[in-house]
């Protein structure tokens, strides 16, 4: 359909940084070699750790389940090629924090077999089916922020779904791996698009990409063509315009605030790389081991490769060439993109790009200069917040004021530092602050329960006493009831006294018949600590 | 001279009766000093302090009984809270009530556990689950690292572990400032 | 070892800034040497030295790093700012006390850049116009030969006196205060006098143009937003607008107000220094529009001839407030 009709939406703020995409358009996409080793970490997406399904020694094929979803938000892991399972053991993740995650370690046997794969019968599954499909088959967004699809993938409840927003946009410097997807595979992602959108019920499909990409936009809407509910629309370029929430502006209108599902609001958003995986998925069967990732940087020949997870990242990058001086692996773009802690930490999902950084391409930051409160950040901004008063109470800890001018609505693209005059790391004091927070209401929430528990402990420690008393009691009045009834007709006033002397006489009569018992149980806690 | 004496007198009796009603009306059920200082506490239940759990610190500490460093688990930072909250000095952690650790859970050896449901009854947050001659093991969740299961174990069995950081829990650092770049390097 | 993200960034810098204030300055720099002779320049340089100095030493007593800050440029903003309000021919001292006022007490006292909460310049400017008013008022009549500007500047009391006499006037509001005190005299008799020229005052309009110009480079620029400026000239132009049509004969006419005195100094420079003012939009437009009416009642109904330091001093201070009042709605969040 023709897209050209459109009205267009535009978000405020948002920066224009050098794009660097050229370099790495020139080739078209490779299969990366194998790897002499993968390293499948099972924590790959957000939501539940997968748990490992098997052993060391054990043989897989390409495509077989290593891990299985924990619970409906999670999203299973599949096995990068056929080879021997040699440790399933913690290896430093793919996370600026440098930390260490269970992960399947896998030699190759070189044959790269196929685990028998066959088309799934979406049209006859029912849609819970389908969804439970797409969580075994390990699909989660490919954009970077790699939750599992298949909890995008429902209606919203009150509002009919209006718009599947697929987003090609890709914003961020020097990522190209949707560009060359959607310049290479456009039938692919439109057959993806169609189950989405049937899954979704949606009326319209709506492909943005931002203007700098004429080559993808001209083959998505060459395959589009046929498709009278697809429209493959150019957007402007302005970084973060590949944000989910900002293109869905951009294209609808509609503003998702945080914190809510975009279905209530009648659109959902995609990537173009997940739209794909799901065509893989559904009609050739086979799950999610493999992705397109842009290598840039300082190398000599920038392009993009597929790239099955679990691949070490210096291996990935050796195959573009690297040159000698490069200080670390940024996983990401320069804007949102995060230091690897390691040159060997293997390609995940959420990898759409790996830049070589050196000093000269990523200098270090001029010194950080106190806010002049100019307000630039604030112009930048592409949620309307007021970086500048976030930072102060970040940065004095002042975390429930920080909270206040909407903390949590910060998607950290970044455009704030960079627009700073001051060169302040404005993100790392929100992305500090925001941790934190999360800290303290564990904090909280653990403290609050523990408090609970006590509570109810005490409560239950007293009920007990007051049950034993009460219990003492009536096995006392009903003793004095039959001593009474002995007694029979005898004065009153030595009734009390025969009363007291029969309770005596009971209790040194269960004394008694207590004692073989106390007798017994030392002598087996002893016999139990000898053991 | 009358007038002005009686519309005092007047408006004396009506704020007078809006501020006892306004008593009545808005009445703060339970001691809310109490309650603040209790948020503030960790929780642990341990009884380091001296006192049989974080409620009866909070009581103390709210009759003038007790003073404000008394916790080793809420320790620096706890200390700074309750001094803000009461406007009282800070002092240092008193060193005779214990140290700061990190967080740590208990961890019962279940080889050696042989089922005497003591730790059970010291625990004070029910984090052991357990029978009598059944193996016990710790909830870790729920676990608060107050240590009490340790002392009343007959074979020694429970240990502390320091929690690990995790991917779920790891902070980022306090943004570095850069003035002096030239210096750090010849630190370095 | 790398940073985090971001890892570009755009070319700015705080110096950068500071430096296209300092650039936007040079067209009023100019009139002003035009209409009053080289004392200007005296006093820029006697500023910006003093302004520097105590920074320096400012610097130093609180441990920061000096070559960072002394080359930021605010400290040299501030001293032009307090040279350009500053009449050309005042004593030499009066300049250095002020600059030591505004570097030491109003900046660094309250933590330096970033942290002062008054403008500094203005506040210098507040506390001189207090304590000699008379000086503040002196401005050379007519341009000046360099050795007379020099005698002005660095003479002896008493013959810098005498020689102030012959060669002073007071600016056009201080005439226009001074004039309608007489009886019977209204803003028509007033402003027949020379000293008044086709809007704001002889040469003064020139100077405001000049400001304008500036300022609106610095718009173009993106250093400013056009909120402060707008919304002050606005109010201004509409407040004295109303009292003018009313009783024109007490009453100067908008064009004067905006032509003459701190207006357009103000509207572009001073009210838009970021440290000091509202940041919102909305809260931009009321902090500028206070500014305004305060400017206006202090000219018409105070005890000083020209209110822009005042105003800014005293919305200065409502800043937090209108701030926190003030916030923009986040993405998702407008209604």
């Amino acid at each position: 359909m023709n897209a050209a009709l459109r009205k267009l939406f535009s978000f405020n703020g948002g920066v224009k940084p050098q794009t660097h995409k050229a370099e790495s358009t020139r080739t078209p996409i490779v299969p990366l070699p194998l790897p002499p080793v993968f390293v499948v970490p099972l924590h790959q997406s957000v939501g539940g750790t997968p748990i490992p399904l098997v052993k060391p020694g054990q043989k897989v094929l390409k495509g077989e389940r290593i891990g299985a979803a924990d619970g409906n938000y999670s999203a299973a892991i599949h096995a990068p090629t056929s080879g021997t399972v040699v440790a399933v053991e913690p290896r430093t993740m793919a996370h600026t924090s440098g930390l260490s995650m269970l992960s399947v370690v896998i030699e190759p046997d070189g044959d790269d077999q196929w685990l028998a794969t066959e088309k799934f019968p979406f049209q006859s599954a029912a849609p819970d089916e389908v969804r439970d499909y797409l969580r075994d088959a390990g699909i989660v967004g490919l954009g970077g922020a790699v939750f599992p699809s298949h909890m995008k993938l429902k209606p919203g409840k009150a509002t009919p779904m209006k718009t599947l927003v697929i987003n090609g946009a890709e914003c961020e410097p020097f990522i190209t791996c949707d560009d060359m997807l959607m310049r290479e595979r456009p039938a692919e992602i439109l057959r993806g698009i169609c189950i989405m959108r049937e899954l979704l019920q949606a009326e319209e499909a709506v492909v943005g990409i931002e203007d700098n990409k004429p080559e993808a936009i001209a083959s998505m809407q060459t395959a589009a063509a046929t498709m009278p509910y697809v429209q493959v629309v150019a957007v402007p370029t302005r970084y973060p315009a590949g944000g989910a929430k900002q293109l869905i502006r951009v294209l609808t209108g509609i503003e998702v605030p945080h914190g809510q599902r975009s279905t209530d609001y009648g659109v959902q958003c995609f990537n173009v790389g997940t739209a794909y995986a799901i065509h893989e998925a559904i009609e050739l069967g086979r799950p999610l081991i493999s992705r397109i990732v842009t290598v840039a940087g300082h190398v000599d020949t920038p392009r993009n490769y597929e790239v099955r997870f679990g691949t070490p990242m210096d291996f990935l990058v050796q195959q573009a060439g690297l040159k000698t001086g490069c200080d670390g692996f940024v996983m990401g773009g320069p804007m949102m993109g995060f230091r690897m802690p390691a040159f060997d930490v293997p390609v995940v999902k959420a990898t759409n790009c790996v830049i070589a950084a050196t000093p000269a391409l990523f200098p270090p930051p001029p010194p950080e200069m106190p806010c002049i409160r100019c307000g630039e950040c604030a112009r930048a901004c592409p949620t309307d917040l007021q970086p500048f008063e976030m930072y102060w109470h970040s940065r004095a800890k002042n975390f429930g004021k920080a909270q206040e001018y909407s903390l949590f609505d910060c998607i950290e693209c970044g455009c704030c530092a960079y627009v700073c005059p001051s060169n302040i790391p404005l993100v790392d004091y929100y992305r500090f602050a925001k941790t934190e927070i999360w800290a303290r209401e564990r904090q909280m929430e653990a403290a609050d329960s523990a408090r609970q528990r006590f509570e109810a402990r005490n409560e239950r420690i007293e009920r007990e006493k007051r049950e034993k008393a009460e219990k003492l009691a009536a096995r006392a009045a009903a003793t004095r009831a039959t001593a009474q009834a002995d007694a029979g007709s005898a004065p009153s006033a030595d009734g009390a006294d025969d009363a007291k002397k029969a309770l005596i006489a009971a209790a040194i009569e269960r004394a008694k018949a207590q004692k073989p018992a106390t007798a017994e149980a030392p002598a087996v806690a002893d016999a139990s600590t000898q053991d | 001279m009358l007038t002005a004496l009686l519309v005092m007198l007047g408006l004396a009796i009506l704020i007078g009766a809006s501020l006892g009603y306004a008593s009545l009306k808005f009445k703060v059920e339970g001691d809310p000093l109490v309650e603040k200082i209790d948020a503030i506490l960790p929780q642990t239940q341990c009884g380091q302090c001296g006192f049989p759990g974080c409620k009866p610190y909070a009581t103390a500490i709210a009759n003038g009984e007790a003073d404000i460093n008394c916790c080793p688990p809420g320790g620096d930072d706890g200390i700074h809270k309750l001094a803000d909250l009461l406007g009282r000095e800070y002092k240092p952690l008193n060193a005779e009530k214990g140290v700061e650790k990190p967080k740590a859970v208990a961890f019962i050896d279940e080889a050696t556990c042989i089922g005497c449901t003591l730790c059970l009854q010291a625990c004070p947050v029910d984090a052991i689950a357990g029978a009598a001659k059944q193996m016990h093991t710790i909830i870790a969740p729920l676990c608060t690292g107050c240590e009490l299961c340790i002392a009343p174990c007959p074979v020694d069995c429970i240990t502390m572990e320091t929690v690990q950081e995790t991917v779920d829990t790891w902070k980022w650092r306090f943004p570095t400032f850069q003035i002096k770049p030239v210096n750090t390097r010849t630190a370095a | 070892m790398l940073n985090n993200s971001p890892y570009v960034r755009a070319n700015s810098s705080v110096t950068r800034v500071m430096l296209k204030v300092l650039l936007a300055l040079v067209p009023a720099i100019g009139v002003s040497l035009w209409l009053f002779g080289v004392g200007i320049l005296i006093q820029l340089a006697l500023a910006s030295l003093t302004a520097l100095a105590c920074e320096a030493l400012m610097l130093k007593a609180r441990g920061k790093p000096m070559r960072l800050f002394l080359t930021d440029l605010s400290a040299v903003v501030t001293a032009w700012l307090i040279a350009l309000a500053f009449p050309a021919i005042a004593p030499w001292w009066l300049v250095v006390v002020a600059t030591i006022i505004a570097i030491v007490l109003a900046k660094h006292l309250y933590g330096g850049l970033g942290q002062n909460i008054f403008n500094p310049a203005m506040v210098a400017y507040a506390a001189m116009i207090v304590a000699f008013p008379s000086l503040m008022s002196q401005w050379p009549s007519t341009q000046l030969d360099t050795a007379a500007q020099l005698q002005a500047v660095f003479g002896h009391a008493d013959a810098t006196q005498r020689a102030m006499d012959a060669i002073t006037s007071a600016t056009p509001l201080d005439s226009l205060r001074t004039g309608l005190r007489a009886a019977g005299a209204t803003v028509e008799s007033v402003v027949q006098s020379p000293v008044f020229g086709w809007a704001g005052g002889s040469g003064w309009e020139w100077l405001s143009l000049a400001y304008l110009v500036g300022g609106l480079w610095l718009w173009q620029q993106k250093i400013i937003t056009w909120h402060i400026p707008l919304a002050f000239i606005g109010t201004l132009a509409a407040v004295s607008g109303v009292f003018w049509l009313v009783q024109p004969d007490s009453f100067a006419s908008p064009l004067l107000h905006l032509a003459a005195g701190g207006s357009m100094l103000g509207a572009f420079f001073i009210l838009t220094d970021p440290v000091s003012a509202a940041t919102t939009p909305r809260g931009k437009l009321i902090y500028a529009a206070g500014a305004a009416l305060i400017t206006y009642l202090i000219r018409s109904f105070g005890a000083f001839p020209d209110g822009v330091a005042f105003a800014t001093l005293l919305l200065n201070i409502c800043v937090p407030l209108i701030d926190m009042k003030t916030q923009p709605a986040v993405f998702g969040h407008k209604q």
